[in-house]
């Protein structure tokens, strides 16, 4: 080593002689904890210069057993897992595992039920959306553009925060419904929130749509076309990029999608700079839903009949023996502010009428005995929600793709099997596809625009 | 194309490796035999009517402990399809046993089943006879067992690796 020249150690030696040729590859690791790697994740490339010739990623520094420990517990205990698949917008993580189940025991949930899961999706794409441009555009050096794409999700987050009680790890759906209803005056703070989020995307257009440093970084790089993002799996912005019609929110459309209007934003290269065009748009269309979705949203619809009314004993005992008991023999019970959203006649909107599934609002356990029997009952060890042996594939529309939920009853209380498809695990694999040909500085945004979630891609 | 037309055509072309079919909860299932698994997928992929453009996801199940399937085949190797220009959907199986578990690989029909493939491998044990790097995916070369099994203990402990200080 010693007698070595820098310029040899450097440059390598050999090469064929006369032509000045002495390079060899150089390996450069990127990760695990590289400040450019959103996560832990590393990228194993060989240069040629500032080629890369070959890239290998190498991913599972985050994994932790959520498959297996959805195994574990009884089905609602996997919820708080799913909040951290993908902890960017965990609420449409919460409602795909919902809906897999729900899929499975073969229950529709209300209405209500299904426009708060559009609304709050939507609300959580926006947000996914704001941090993977924000990122990826600080990384390109636009920092405006992060402090103010962060400060939009602040507003968003709020909202979030209003609805479930907590910023990330929300815990907000249940099979069967969701936790509470939305709060008084949802509506209005959801305009306020939208037209601060408007502005920093105008402010944003302005910045870099168009800006030449920011251009030069992204356009033509790290594309893939339909074919090929097709073969590898890819769904979401990224395949839509690439000019590809798929929105699963259009194409099968769940909850309620069917009721509100949308278009879904195309692009035509499949480069980084289409993906950042077409997630900037899906933002628009993420708002314009969610105002459409609170508009529509069934409202009233309270359950007073059986609030109440006095019953005479012989037709309580009837009614009794039926199995209709709610509202009989109810003691008035007084909540507490932080289950606010939680009252029975905002809670029996929000979830469906099915005892086997759904945990009896607060009123029902404290004020009734069939209450407090029914809670039992879905809480036990061994009782709980049990759905017929068979298995169920239900599919949203992740923000970064389908996001598929793979679950398996064998009859019990807990899932013999959940599988969760992560949507970012196909652009992940296909990345060394991606960068391989191009500059090393061009990983950085493509890095950026495959968004990836450690969460989700490790489990 | 709806689901049972769906199994009527792959039936059709695969005969007798198609072992059995059925539609349950709104999804259509075919259980394929492993010799004919990878003309499944590729018939499918490549049928005008049929169109499977998309692996969706390829995953595994260990039926060891399922009530009624303890004796029979421990697992389930399960490929979603997806075909994007007629907008269907369909899940296909195939059963392997535990002392003769390996699957072909169909990494010659998408990249994508390369990581897919080695995650099964990694988190069940269950080989993918030609597939051109068959590594562990989310766990180390040197994590013991395959944990999604069922007979993997949730509390079992791995030493911990890496340089000793």
């Amino acid at each position: 080593m010693a007698d070595k020249s820098a310029r040899e150690l450097f440059l390598g030696e050999g090469g064929i002689p006369g032509t000045g040729d002495g390079s060899q590859h150089l390996y450069v690791n990127l990760g695990p904890a590289h400040p450019a790697m959103h996560g832990i994740i590393r990228i194993f490339a060989e240069l040629d210069g500032e080629v890369v010739v070959k890239g290998e990623v190498e991913i599972g520094y985050l994994h932790r057993a959520f498959e297996k420990d959805c195994e574990a517990g009884p089905y609602n205990n996997a919820i708080p897992f799913t909040d951290r698949l993908n902890y960017v917008s965990p609420l449409i993580n919460n409602f795909a595992y919902a809906s897999a189940v729900e899929k499975l025991l073969g229950i529709d949930v209300t209405e209500r039920c299904k426009y708060i899961r559009v609304v709050m999706s939507e609300i959580s794409r926006i947000c996914d959306h704001l941090t993977c441009v924000g990122a990826s555009a600080m990384e390109l050096g636009a920092f405006t553009v992060f402090l103010y794409m962060i400060k939009a999700r602040e507003f968003l987050w709020e909202l979030v925060e209003d609805v479930t009680g907590a910023r990330l790890t929300i815990s907000y759906g249940r099979v069967g419904g969701v936790k509470a209803d939305l709060p008084e005056g949802f509506g209005i703070k959801v305009r306020k929130a939208f037209a601060e989020v408007r502005q920093v995307l105008r402010e944003v257009h302005t910045l870099i749509t168009g800006n030449r440093i920011f251009m030069d970084r992204m356009v033509g790089v790290g594309a893939l076309s339909a074919e090929e993002t097709i073969a590898w799996g890819i769904t979401g912005p990224l395949l839509r990029a690439a000019g590809v019609a798929f929105d699963l929110r259009r194409v099968q459309p769940y909850w309620a999608y069917d009721r509100v209007e949308f278009e879904v934003p195309l692009g035509k290269n499949g480069d980084n700079f289409d993906r950042y065009l077409v997630r900037m748009a899906e933002m628009e269309q993420s708002m314009r839903m969610v105002e459409q979705g609170l508009e529509r949203m069934p409202g009233g619809a309270i359950n007073v009949d059986f609030e109440g009314r006095e019953i005479p004993v012989d037709a309580y005992v009837d009614r009794g023996k039926q199995g209709h008991t709610e509202g009989l023999l109810l003691l008035p019970i007084t909540l507490s502010p932080n289950l606010r959203g939680q009252e029975r006649p905002a809670y029996t909107q929000v979830n469906v009428a099915d005892k086997r599934v759904v945990l009896p609002s607060k009123e029902t356990t404290y004020g009734s005995i069939e209450g407090l029997m029914n809670h039992f009952m879905l809480v036990m060890d061994g009782n709980g929600i049990r759905p017929p042996a068979g298995e169920a594939y239900f599919a949203a529309e992740g923000a970064n793709g389908e996001l598929g939920f793979y679950v398996v009853s064998d009859g019990t209380d807990r899932p013999y099997r959940v599988r969760c498809r992560p949507p970012c695990l196909p652009p992940v694999a296909a990345l060394p596809r991606m960068i391989e040909g191009q500059m090393i500085a061009d990983i950085i945004p493509t890095f950026g625009s495959v968004n990836m979630i450690g969460g989700e891609l490790d489990r | 194309m709806d689901g049972s037309a769906i199994l009527a055509r792959l039936r059709a072309r695969l005969g007798a490796r198609a072992l059995d079919a059925h539609e349950r909860l709104g999804d259509h299932t075919l259980v394929v035999a492993r010799e004919g698994i990878v003309d499944a997928l590729a018939y499918g992929r490549g049928d005008a009517e049929l169109r499977f453009d998309m692996l969706m996801d390829l995953t595994a199940v260990d039926y060891q402990k399922f009530p009624g399937r303890e004796d029979g085949p421990r697992f389930d190797v399960v490929y979603h399809l997806y075909s994007i220009p007629h907008n269907h959907r369909v899940r296909l199986k195939v059963q392997v046993e535990e002392d003769d578990a390996w699957v072909p690989t169909a990494t010659s029909l998408w990249p994508i089943a390369n990581w897919l493939e080695r995650e099964v491998w990694d988190m069940f044990g269950i080989r993918f006879e030609g597939h051109p790097d068959l590594r562990r995916l989310l766990l180390y070369e040197e994590f013991v067992g395959h944990p999604l099994r069922k007979d993997y203990p949730i509390t079992r402990r791995q030493p911990l690796i890496g340089p000793k200080v």
